[in-house]
């Protein structure tokens, strides 16, 4: 939040620059040489024959030696002017797009759809509705849920895929057994969750921090072994397919066989658009219910009470706030939306098996409220939509193989660039997107707080 | 000598049974024990201090009292009422306010946050007129009020935990070491709000302190706890002239 006041002109030393390269260059060269531009293989009469790969080589110093001297001519000295320049609380007004990102965000999400379907028709639209639309608005929504868990009442819980996992399972057992409609599984779903929840709670009532966090890790993954092994309930890892899809309150239907489908009722050609529009719209109304709910909850006793605990737990028991009930509730309501949201999973997916509930989900869920900042919603939308919609568009990395060569997997570097990615963003924010907290309580007038006066460790 | 603390020369006549008894309390970490058998009485009106060594046992004293841990022998009333079984929040709503050891204030809540967790018991039927009367017995606060408590100074800091631990409307505050680690004129401060309230409002106040000389000054009465045991009482006055407190307690360290 430093000020924009006018940068000081800097003398980028290129000498010393170019220097540095040329030397990280030799090195480079040095390191990458043998290692990347000598192969050995076999021939066809089984010799073993050395293949040189020079060009290779050459790009990859090249890399370094031009990034090197970017850095040093360029990146360093600003960081270090950055460093220099005194930290001044800007009491100007935040910029017009700073002050309305939420209304600009609800009415972009609320045309997305549109937006896209004018863009590219319906055939074209399912990819950016479904692969981005839809699959960053759960994660947002899981991230909404735990954010309650861990950002307000302070309880790391790296196991929340479970309750993901919980509501996935009611909504297509009970729909496939009893064809039951989504409209009434839906809230089941979400009591069932928190009903796991609560028994998660309690035995972890104690515990804190690192203890806490292995304990629901290991309760997460008693959840996965038991839907693969319990075989006559859960089908195992085969999983349960066929699941109905959801309807719009029985009035409208999206199956093509049935008289009242959307195609009929409005006579308009067959497509499975539809139905990913109408989907994207559910989960964005489920997405906007856990915000609406966590925004009230933290105005009221027991979201004080969550903040508080997340302070310190022994203050709250001497102010008479029964941490009990306080850590219970937290983690019941926490755990309902992961339910609402596994519902939805499986009626989107119209299959589930084990394999979606892996710990890898989990903990992409607590990094997205760790990046966008613990406890700040906007923050973790913001997290959500880079992480989720950063993997996807880290699938489009085919431009590599001009570069390394058609035998070249770019599948296998998204994990390691979504890692960089995240250590960047670490360093970068430490406290994550948004970093402040919005206190609930005034007296005359709205003050944000501002992060940066508290020192790093005392929140 | 900047700040001179003036001299209780009240005494609260001891009527009716005290507000706070604790009988014979024994209290134990795993197998070592911390309390040896205690009895400590607090009357309504009374500013009792208990003072001691490091190591002594005095918070563990005030902790006892509010439950975390639990007396293992003994009884602690309060108001007649048995509490040593208590949960510490249940304890909390029968008007025991504490604050405790460390402060332990809420640093990413703003100021007029923590006042606000405070008033939770009354679910915030009296908060304006309180946070207005926070403001008249600690006006650094007002300044402070949209800050997070974190921000605040040491001396901000103890201020604001006594205010939220009043903010509750106690009929007895209990402060552990409120002049910790504080410069003398904000100890000063702290002590002569405490004792406007105990003088306009009747407040019933028990003080753990180390700064003997300061504590003995501002109570009604005393305790001296050496290792577990309380092995001397008396008006603060008596217990400031009696030559094993001064040798023990004030003597060089006076301020």
């Amino acid at each position: 939040m430093s000020t924009s006041a006018p940068a000081r002109p800097f003398e980028p030393d290129f000498a010393a620059a170019a220097k540095d390269a040329v030397l990280s260059g030799v090195i480079a060269l040095g390191i990458f040489g043998p290692l990347v531009g000598l192969r050995t293989t076999q021939n066809m009469s089984n010799q073993l024959i050395v293949e040189s790969h020079w060009g290779l080589v050459a790009i990859i110093v090249g890399i370094v030696a031009v990034g090197r001297f970017v850095l040093r001519a360029f990146v360093f000295p600003r960081m270090a002017m950055w460093k220099a320049q005194p930290k001044v609380e800007s009491t100007a007004e935040p910029s017009f797009l700073r002050r309305n990102i939420k209304t600009i965000g609800l009415v972009f999400l609320l045309f997305y759809p549109v937006i896209i379907v004018s863009m590219l028709g319906y055939q074209q639209s399912i990819k950016w509705v479904d692969n981005f639309g839809i699959q960053i608005l759960i994660y947002v929504m899981l991230g909404w849920g735990l954010n309650i868990v861990v950002g307000l009442a302070g309880l790391l819980d790296l196991g929340y895929v479970a309750f993901y996992a919980v509501g996935a399972y009611s909504y297509a057992l009970l729909a496939t057994h009893f064809g039951l409609s989504f409209w009434i599984l839906l809230p089941l779903a979400g009591i069932l969750a928190a009903m796991w929840g609560i028994i998660l709670g309690f035995p972890v009532l104690r515990l804190r921090g690192d203890y806490l966090a292995i304990v629901t890790l290991a309760f997460g993954e008693i959840i996965r072994l038991v839907l693969i092994n319990w075989r006559e309930l859960t089908n195992g890892s085969a999983g349960i397919s066929s699941i109905p899809k959801v309807d719009l309150f029985g009035w409208i239907t999206f199956n093509v066989a049935d008289p009242n489908y959307v195609g009929k009722v409005f006579g308009l050609a067959n497509s499975s658009a539809y139905y990913k529009i109408f989907l994207y719209y559910l989960i964005l109304a489920l997405a906007l219910l856990t915000a609406f709910v966590t925004i009230r909850l933290r105005r009221m006793p027991i979201g004080r009470a969550w903040e508080a605990l997340r302070e310190d737990e022994v203050a709250c028991r001497s102010l008479g706030i029964n941490t009990t009930n306080t850590k219970l509730t937290a983690f019941a309501i926490g755990a309902m939306f992961g339910g609402f949201a596994g519902s939805f999973f499986a009626a989107r997916q119209g299959f589930v098996s084990p394999e979606s509930f892996v710990f890898l989900e989990s903990a992409v869920i607590v990094a997205i409220v760790v990046l966008g900042g613990m406890g700040s919603m906007i923050g973790v939308a913001i997290a959500a939509v880079a992480m989720i919609g950063g993997t996807e568009i880290l699938r489009e990395l085919s431009f590599l193989k001009v570069v390394f060569g058609s035998d070249f997997n770019p599948d296998l570097f998204r994990m390691l660039i979504f890692g960089l990615a995240m250590v960047t963003i670490m360093v970068w924010k430490p406290r994550g997107f948004v970093g402040q907290r919005e206190p609930t309580a005034f007296l005359t007038e709205r003050k944000a707080v501002s992060g940066s006066l508290v020192q790093e460790g005392h929140g | 000598m900047t700040a001179v603390i003036e001299t209780q020369d009240t005494t609260v006549a001891k009527v009716g049974p005290p507000l706070l008894k604790v009988e014979g309390v024994k209290t134990y970490y795993g197998n070592i024990i911390a309390l040896k058998g205690v009895d400590v009485d607090v009357y309504p009106g009374e500013i009792v201090t208990l003072i001691g060594a490091n190591g002594a046992g005095k918070s563990t004293l005030m902790m006892t009292i509010f439950g975390n841990p639990q007396a293992r022998e003994g009884r602690v009333l309060f108001d007649g009422r048995d509490i040593t079984r208590m949960p510490s929040h249940e304890i909390a709503r029968l008007r025991i306010a504490q604050s405790p050891e460390g402060r332990r204030i809420f640093p990413r809540m703003t100021v007029l946050e923590n006042l606000q967790m405070g008033a939770s018991l009354d679910k915030l039927k009296y908060f304006n007129d309180d946070v207005e009367r926070m403001f008249t017995l600690f006006p650094r606060l007002k300044e402070r009020l949209t800050q997070r408590g974190g921000t605040l100074s040491g001396g901000e800091q103890q201020m604001l935990a006594i205010a939220r631990a009043l903010m509750a409307r106690p009929r007895l505050l209990m402060l552990d070491e409120p002049s910790l680690g504080l410069a003398p004129l904000i100890v000063k401060q702290i002590f002569d709000a405490v004792r406007d309230l105990n003088r306009t409002e009747g407040l019933t106040v028990f003080l753990v302190e180390q700064n003997a000389f300061h504590a003995l000054k501002l109570a009604h009465r005393g305790y001296v706890m050496v290792n577990g045991l309380v092995t001397l009482s008396g008006t603060g006055q008596e217990l400031l002239a009696n030559p094993e407190v001064r040798a023990a307690y004030l003597e060089g360290g006076r301020h």
